[in-house]
């Protein structure tokens, strides 16, 4: 699924390599329909932002979207694509 | 369905329910619907107390808890529904929470919201307005909003939604009556009730109207067209099955082609209940101007980091075990000298003219088996303080993150980590406990693991018998014992996973909730709810499988060395002298371990009764064992298969024989082969003599 707004500017990276404490904008989720109907019913909706809360570079990543602190294995952060 | 429809059906009701109360009561079916973390089971149990019955739902391994309120002019049926975050198809839980809600058609549903993650919360909400049903919302944790600085405007939120909005700080009793009269009032006049609902956004609105024409003459009642045509184009499962049983195989062929062509519309339809959400949440919620740096961030730093996070995991872990068994211990041991002792004299006392089978049976048999179960409840009723504590406060959360990149290792991930932890306390609410994770196969991985988890009763046991096997190395003894148990069960987690017929990747997603004050009353609750579970379950079948062990330990009558139990020992010796134990004994503890595994030591007892007095029963096991031969007893001990209360709960949570009979083959096997490793290496070391 893609996020229908042109980024001219706008970079896109895996959320898994988004460092601490940075923010972006939800691009696109791949994967299976049950996985995206997971994290868009809990508000991982693409064009919402998405504030990088803790990443070490390794094991699972804690993010906040629309104000909930949501912990992510890696793989799955791989999958959400933000643009920055 | 149109609302005129809707409401035309509750009047229905309404009539029903007032022709067939009694004159001056009236019968009313509430439901209690809500996500994860909003404080919904606090907000129950203050409105039902303890008039509550716990079940399953009908077929499902899903807890449901029903209670009843009786007021002067009413009895109200409250129903708590699963905690969900949508009403998808994609759990059981939601499909549960929405067919509650379609067919038995409730007189209102009550939404508890968690005010910290209102527009999450409210997507759950958007969902329920497609249903046809009267809502109530209770927005909950207002105090736990107030101290992260997030300020929200209940009768605001009400006005933009159009659904009486209820503040509540449900810790603390305040709003939960209001929040009760409000919605017998909607169920009362359900006329009144004319909520703003969300619209689906974008160029798919006029497919989905397209879709309800062509579904709407063959949706089968009761439910709605609109939101039948709503969840086909969501693409769900269950109402795809439904629809397509429902109409004639060439309009099923056109609506496919219209389906498969949206395929995307789901985004849509999401998006546009979280724009509705984002509308109605605007003017009512004032957020912090500095940012979200909190105080649980801060927490966080040290208690959700790699390192760091993993000190304070120990140390709480180390904290919990020290408490559990501090405070227990002296309990344990007050209640089997003040209340099962003398209950089994006085019983004896008066059973003095009775056959000696039936006394034998009452005192040994009947209160034995109680006494068992009474003495596991101080150690589990702690534990559970303690776990309920840390639920409470937002911690477990932090523990499943901080573990989840170890149980990669075995294709699982850090929510299985929560109910393998329970295993700490007792295997059978560890296996319930893996309800929590939402994909099968992972959940079957870790109901396979769990009884390799250390019970509480397997380190009563260990504790007893250490000290009189190895000395001073008892410590160091027990500390491997139980290091020895992870390991297996970290190498049989990665052997399954690699195997690769029970797992399946799932996605590890959690909320990590706002660290926050605790509250007696909601662990009080914690407690009482686990505890008595483990009564109804484990209780009843300790007990039955204790008066049974009795009777084949005591028939035929006479000498307890002719019984049944013991020639079952003698029988199974060539397999133990693998092990190094000549003595039938042994063996037949370890049998009777399968009803509760503190049992070995009350069956060794029974045993090494008459063997030489003036030692204590430890030592006098400990004679007849050499160090290798009493360490692999150690071994198997605490590998061996999983008491009868596990496996009739793992039978139940996986719904098959076959797993509960690989689960009981696979442990059976490890424990023999660690036993036979051990004792042949220790042996070789040269601790045989």
């Amino acid at each position: 699924m893609t996020h229908d707004a042109t980024f001219n500017t706008a970079r896109i990276v895996d959320l898994a390599s988004l460092p601490t404490g940075t923010k972006g904008i939800i691009y696109a989720i791949n994967g299976g329909r049950r996985f995206i109907s997971r994290l868009t019913t809990m508000g991982f909706t693409t064009g919402t932002g998405i504030m990088m809360m803790q990443n070490y570079g390794h094991g699972p990543v804690i993010v906040l979207v629309r104000g909930t602190r949501m912990a992510l294995g890696r793989g799955e952060a791989r999958r959400i694509l933000v643009s920055v | 369905m149109t609302h005129s429809d809707i409401l035309a059906n509750h009047q229905a009701r309404e009539d029903h329910n007032t022709h067939t109360a009694s004159p001056r009561k009236r019968t009313l079916r509430i439901a209690l619907a809500g996500q994860p973390n909003v404080g919904k089971s606090t907000v129950f149990n203050m409105l039902t107390g303890l008039n509550q019955h716990v079940g399953n739902w009908p077929g499902k391994t899903i807890e449901q808890k029903i209670g009843t309120i009786h007021l002067p002019d009413a009895e109200i049926t409250l129903i708590d529904l699963p905690g969900t975050y949508s009403l998808t198809a994609n759990s059981p839980e939601e499909r549960i929470a929405r067919d509650y809600i379609i067919r038995e058609q409730p007189d209102v549903v009550i939404v508890i919201v968690n005010a910290t993650a209102l527009e999450r919360n409210l997507y759950l909400v958007a969902e329920l307005l497609q249903l046809p049903v009267p809502i109530v919302v209770g927005l909950n944790m207002l105090d736990v909003a107030e101290q992260n600085e997030m300020h929200i405007e209940p009768h605001v939120l009400e006005a933009a939604l159009r659904i009486p909005v209820i503040p509540l700080v449900a810790t603390r009793n305040q709003g939960v009556r209001e929040l009760l009269d409000t919605a017998r009032q909607i169920a009362e006049h359900p006329e009144t009730f004319n909520p703003s609902r969300p619209a689906i956004r974008g160029p798919h609105s006029e497919v989905v109207h397209q879709v309800q024409t062509m579904i709407a003459p063959y949706v089968p009642p009761p439910y709605p067209e609109d939101w039948a045509a709503i969840k086909l184009m969501e693409g769900d499962s269950e109402v795809t099955e439904i629809i397509k049983a429902a109409t004639p195989p060439e309009v099923w062929h056109q609506i496919d082609t219209i389906l498969r062509a949206h395929e995307d519309a789901f985004l849509d339809i999401v998006g546009g209940r979280y724009a509705w959400v984002e509308r109605m949440t605007r003017a009512a919620v004032i957020r912090p101007s500095k940012g979200p740096i909190t105080l649980t961030d801060q927490i966080d730093r040290i208690a959700t980091h790699p390192l760091w996070g993993l000190v304070v995991l120990s140390g709480v872990f180390g904290l919990i075990f020290w408490a559990t068994y501090t405070i227990a211990s002296p309990i344990q041991a007050w209640l089997d000298g003040e209340l099962v002792q003398p209950l089994a004299m006085t019983a004896g006392a008066i059973l003095a003219g009775a056959p000696a089978w039936i006394t034998g049976l009452i005192t040994k048999g009947l209160i034995g088996g109680v006494g068992t179960v009474l003495t596991f409840l101080p150690i589990l009723i702690i534990f559970f303080a303690m776990l309920g504590l840390l639920e409470d406060i937002g911690y477990l959360a932090r523990a499943a993150y901080v573990m989840d990149r170890f149980m990669h290792l075995m294709g699982l991930h850090g929510k299985s980590f929560l109910p393998l932890f329970l295993g700490f306390g007792c295997n059978v609410p560890a296996v319930m406990g893996t309800r929590i994770i939402e994909d099968p196969g992972t959940r079957l991985l870790t109901i396979l693991l769990a009884p390799l988890v250390p019970c509480s009763a397997r380190l009563a046991v260990i504790a007893f018998l250490a000290p009189a096997f190895f000395g001073r190395y008892a410590a160091i003894a027990t500390w491997g014992l139980v290091t020895l148990n992870l390991i297996v069960l970290a190498l049989l987690g990665v052997t399954l996973h690699h195997l690769g017929h029970v797992t399946s990747h799932s996605a590890f997603i959690m909320e990590l909730p706002l660290y926050h004050v605790p509250n007696g009353r909601t662990i009080g609750m914690f407690v009482w709810h686990n505890t008595m579970a483990f009564i109804r379950k484990a209780g009843t079948i300790i007990l039955v499988f204790s008066i049974l062990i009795w009777l084949l330990s005591a028939l035929p009558p006479g000498d307890v060395g002719q019984s049944v139990l013991a020639r079952l020992g003698r029988a199974l010796v060539p397999i133990g002298q693998l092990m190094g134990w000549n003595d039938w004994r042994l063996i037949t503890a370890l049998l009777s371990s399968f009803v509760a595994k503190e049992n070995t030591i009350a069956t060794l007892g029974i045993l090494y009764h008459s063997a030489s007095e003036g030692m204590d029963l430890a030592q006098r096991v400990a004679t007849a064992l050499t160090p290798a031969s009493a360490l692999a007893f150690l071994v198997v001990q605490m590998l061996f298969i999983p008491c009868v209360a596990t496996m009739a709960v793992i039978r139940q949570e996986t719904g098959s024989w076959k797993w509960s009979s690989i689960s009981i083959a696979l442990l059976l096997f490890i424990a023999l082969v660690g036993g036979i490793i051990t004792y042949q290496a220790a042996v070789l070391i040269g601790l045989g003599g």
